[in-house]
């Protein structure tokens, strides 16, 4: 039966990993992300997750791992977090080429020099373009229902690619709130056991992956990859509307937006910051102001329709990003802005960094920000990119 | 010994491969592959059986192939292997990770390192050609002290070789063998007992490569055998807690033949051109031998 | 091994091979020396069989040595194998030249 349990965002991965039960978890523990792989740990030495645990020596072998296990079409499951996941970069590519439908909570922290621990997006934001859904959550419900539906996703014959949701360290990772939980038996309607349909290591029908292909078929695969991406995009809305006649919960789709329908000036961030700009949005509200909050839920595919028709009502973006890529400018900006100039849309965008390695984004740090956007709105530009907060 | 006329007669490595003429691994991986049979899951990680392969839609092994990145074999059998198990397959189908020696000596060993310390269910074979053989012979962790290789082209390597099978053998798996594709049957004979145990068994295979070793493509055989005969190359096993000798080499370490004099092995490859015009080198050369030869007698016990 | 009968893979879809020989298409072009038996001299031991690297060769009804020319790469192993010399080496232009007359 569903029950109501009080966990942290890193125990709501677990618990969903529980309840999806993958055949295979790899895992190699990492701060801030020790805390999901030491749950499962304790589920299946209790008996009560019946997956092959393997307690790899790295991540890099953690995917290898589940890159093995996925390959004989089998539900694979891991977990890491910043230098973690870099380590991985290359089996994540791997895992995205191969299509196997890996899924993955990323505890979202910084990377180092300085070692820091604390919430950053850099390392899920570099991860861009190895072929991996990417789903960034807000509150700890959001990460146990987007790792099921990630399943539900990612191992669609159409999609067959892996996917990560990614929870900001501390802020969800160690935060206790109350979430619903299900037993296996319960999901199995919206999340039925995974059939790969379309290569499986098997003797009885043998077939290799990935010997070398030349340049006439390399192309050809890529595109099948990208291919794959636009049925997710096809399918996001389809598995959350399931999800919701299933469980009653509806996430937000690709871009969770709150009083955006008349508002002026739209804050677009993603994780939790997407969430706390609900409240600075409800203040401004009080005083009379329009503003509205778009947070950005999918990063990839990258919902770029939906944000040409959130620029149809607005006057102004306000984008955070909680990472930088140096020598440009965030990631999640550079792309709202591709897309508005690819729908011939020329609303300001006021880019921001801020919130770097932990540093505290409040809700009046956000109306600061919003205001920004006003100003750019009334006078038709923009200013130069903002390293909000930063000190010189 | 089995005979030759037992050897199985289905091959489950195609016609058509990409292998060089003369190839010791794929003779290496033609015979493991009839012992183990058909109900045996591949993974290759970046090296010559990559290549080996040929070219994407088509592919010279019938048996299932994940290849996989350069350092995983290790953990992508582990993988395999722990999803075997969820389906209750495991003691049914072999899993083998087919690696060169750059995989396995250098950036292999924490993934096959890793894999053994967890009691990994499979077979890890090292074809140890002495060289990156894949990318143009660069100098690895296997390639002989003095030899040339492409990153050492004038001086030659300046370091012996690890001795990897020795360090398998110490992580407590319950077998390790070194081998030589020079004799098929031993190989045969290997890979037939390595299949009935259970746990990670690591087994290399000295393979001729007359294509980095710098000689004739007729040679590749004689002269993994020189290898052996010259105790260049000792073939040994580790069954439980049990080391002995294997083949050729156990009648060396029992005194029943000289070894043959190292210059029949070091002079006639090119690889050996500037070592064997230094007499210290080659001392040095020979006393890595030695070395190797004097821990695996206190091993064996004799 | 004769490859599993199935419907045609969609390998647009994804990097997957089948087993299927000819991988590296017909290797024997690379062939500079030819095999060539002597079916007196042949004991049928099968060494050259058991050391070639391309599968090239099986044994005829008689135990005697059959080389696959399409896929032989000419390596010669089994010409310096044989125990009793009953493969030589031919050069390959002056083979076919001996096969056109």
């Amino acid at each position: 039966m569903s029950k109501i349990v009080s966990v942290t965002g890193n125990h709501s991965a677990s618990w969903a990993a529980r309840t999806a039960i993958p055949a295979v978890i790899a895992a190699y523990p990492i701060t801030p992300q020790t805390t999901i792989v030491e749950k499962i740990a304790e589920f299946v030495e209790n008996g009560d997750l019946k997956s092959e645990y393997v307690r790899v020596e790295s991540e890099h072998s953690a995917m290898a791992a589940c890159i093995g296990a996925s390959a004989l079409g089998l539900r694979t499951f891991t977990a890491t977090s910043s230098h973690g996941l870099a380590l991985m970069h290359e089996m994540l590519h791997w895992a995205g080429r191969a299509r196997l439908p890996v899924v993955m909570p990323v505890v979202n922290r910084s990377l180092g020099p300085p070692w820091n621990i604390w919430v950053d997006h850099s390392d899920s934001m570099a991860q861009r373009d190895t072929g991996w859904i990417q789903f960034y959550a807000s509150n700890n419900q959001e990460v146990y229902d987007t790792v099921l539906m990630l399943f539900r996703l990612c191992e669609a014959p159409k999609v067959l690619l892996p996917g990560m949701v990614a929870l900001d360290a501390y802020i969800l990772s160690h935060t206790f709130t109350s979430i619903e939980v299900y037993d296996h038996e319960e999901i199995t309607d919206f999340l039925p056991s995974y059939q790969a349909e379309h290569w499986k290591l098997d003797p009885k029908d043998p077939m290799a992956t990935g010997n070398i292909a030349g340049p006439e078929y390399y192309y050809e695969l890529s595109y099948a990859v990208h291919e794959g991406f636009e049925a997710a995009r096809k399918m996001i809305p389809k598995v959350e509307a399931d999800f919701k006649k299933h469980f009653g919960r509806f996430h937000g789709g690709f871009i969770d937006t709150y009083q955006c329908d008349d508002a002026e000036v739209i804050f677009i961030a993603m994780g939790t910051m997407g969430e706390e700009a609900q409240l600075a949005v409800e203040e401004l509200r009080n005083e009379g102001i329009r503003a509205g909050s778009a947070r950005l839920r999918v990063f990839r595919p990258f919902p770029a329709e939906q944000i040409q028709a959130l620029a149809n009502k607005a006057k102004a973006f306000v984008v955070v990003d909680r990472s930088l890529s140096y020598g440009h400018l965030g990631g999640a900006v550079t792309e709202i802005r591709s897309a508005l100039y690819r729908g011939g849309q020329t609303i300001p965008v006021q880019g921001v960094i801020a919130g770097l390695g932990g540093r505290d984004v409040r809700y009046t740090d956000i109306k600061k920000l919003i205001h920004l956007g006003f100003d750019a709105a009334d006078k038709g530009e923009v200013k130069p990119d903002i390293f909000y907060g930063l000190k010189r | 010994m089995v005979t030759i006329k037992e050897l199985p007669r289905d091959e489950y490595i195609e016609l058509g491969h990409a292998a060089c003429a003369g190839c010791g691994a794929t003779i290496a991986i033609r015979h493991a592959l009839k012992a183990l049979g058909g109900n045996t899951i591949l993974t290759v990680p970046a090296c010559c059986m990559s290549v080996i392969q040929g070219l994407f839609p088509k592919n010279a092994l019938h048996l299932p192939v994940l290849n996989t990145a350069f350092e995983t074999a290790g953990a992508a059998a582990s993988g395999i292997a722990a999803g075997l198990k969820f389906m209750g397959k495991d003691k049914d189908i072999n899993v083998m990770a087919w690696a060169g020696d750059g995989g396995t000596y250098d950036i292999g060993i924490q993934a096959l390192s890793g894999a053994a310390e967890r009691q990994t269910n499979f077979i890890y074979t090292c074809y140890n050609n002495e060289s990156y053989g894949n990318t143009g012979q660069q100098r690895s962790g296997a390639t002989p002290y003095g030899a040339f290789s492409t990153t050492t082209p004038i001086i030659g390597k300046q370091e012996h070789r690890k001795p990897m099978a020795r360090i398998m053998a110490e992580h407590g798996i319950p077998y390790t063998a070194s081998i030589s594709a020079a004799y098929p049957r031993l190989v045969f004979e290997t890979y037939s007992k390595a299949k009935d145990v259970v746990g990670t068994r690591f087994i290399e295979v000295h393979a001729m490569c007359p294509t980095g070793w710098r000689c004739a493509t007729w040679d590749s055989v004689k002269f993994g055998k020189l290898a052996v005969e010259t105790g260049v190359w000792i073939m040994w096993e580790k069954e439980g807690d049990e080391w002995r000798f294997l083949g050729l080499s156990k009648r060396i370490a029992e005194g029943k033949i000289k070894r043959k004099p190292l210059m029949d092995y070091l002079k006639p490859q090119g690889r050996f051109r500037t070592l064997i015009k230094d007499p210290e080198r080659v001392k040095e050369f020979e006393r890595g031998i030695n070395r190797e030869w004097e821990i695996l007698k206190k091993r064996v016990g004799c | 091994m004769t490859p599993l009968k199935r419907n045609p893979p969609n390998r647009r879809f994804t990097c997957i091979t089948y087993p299927e020989a000819g991988a590296m298409g017909l290797t024997g072009d690379w062939r500079i020396f030819r095999p060539v038996v002597d079916k007196e001299k042949c004991t049928g031991c099968q060494i050259c069989w058991m050391y070639c690297p391309d599968t090239a060769i099986t044994m005829d009804e008689n135990n005697k040595p059959v080389f696959n020319l399409e896929y032989c790469k000419g390596c010669m192993i089994c010409e310096t194998n044989c125990p009793v010399k009953a493969i030589s080496r031919v050069r390959e232009t002056e083979a076919e030249a001996a096969v056109e007359k």
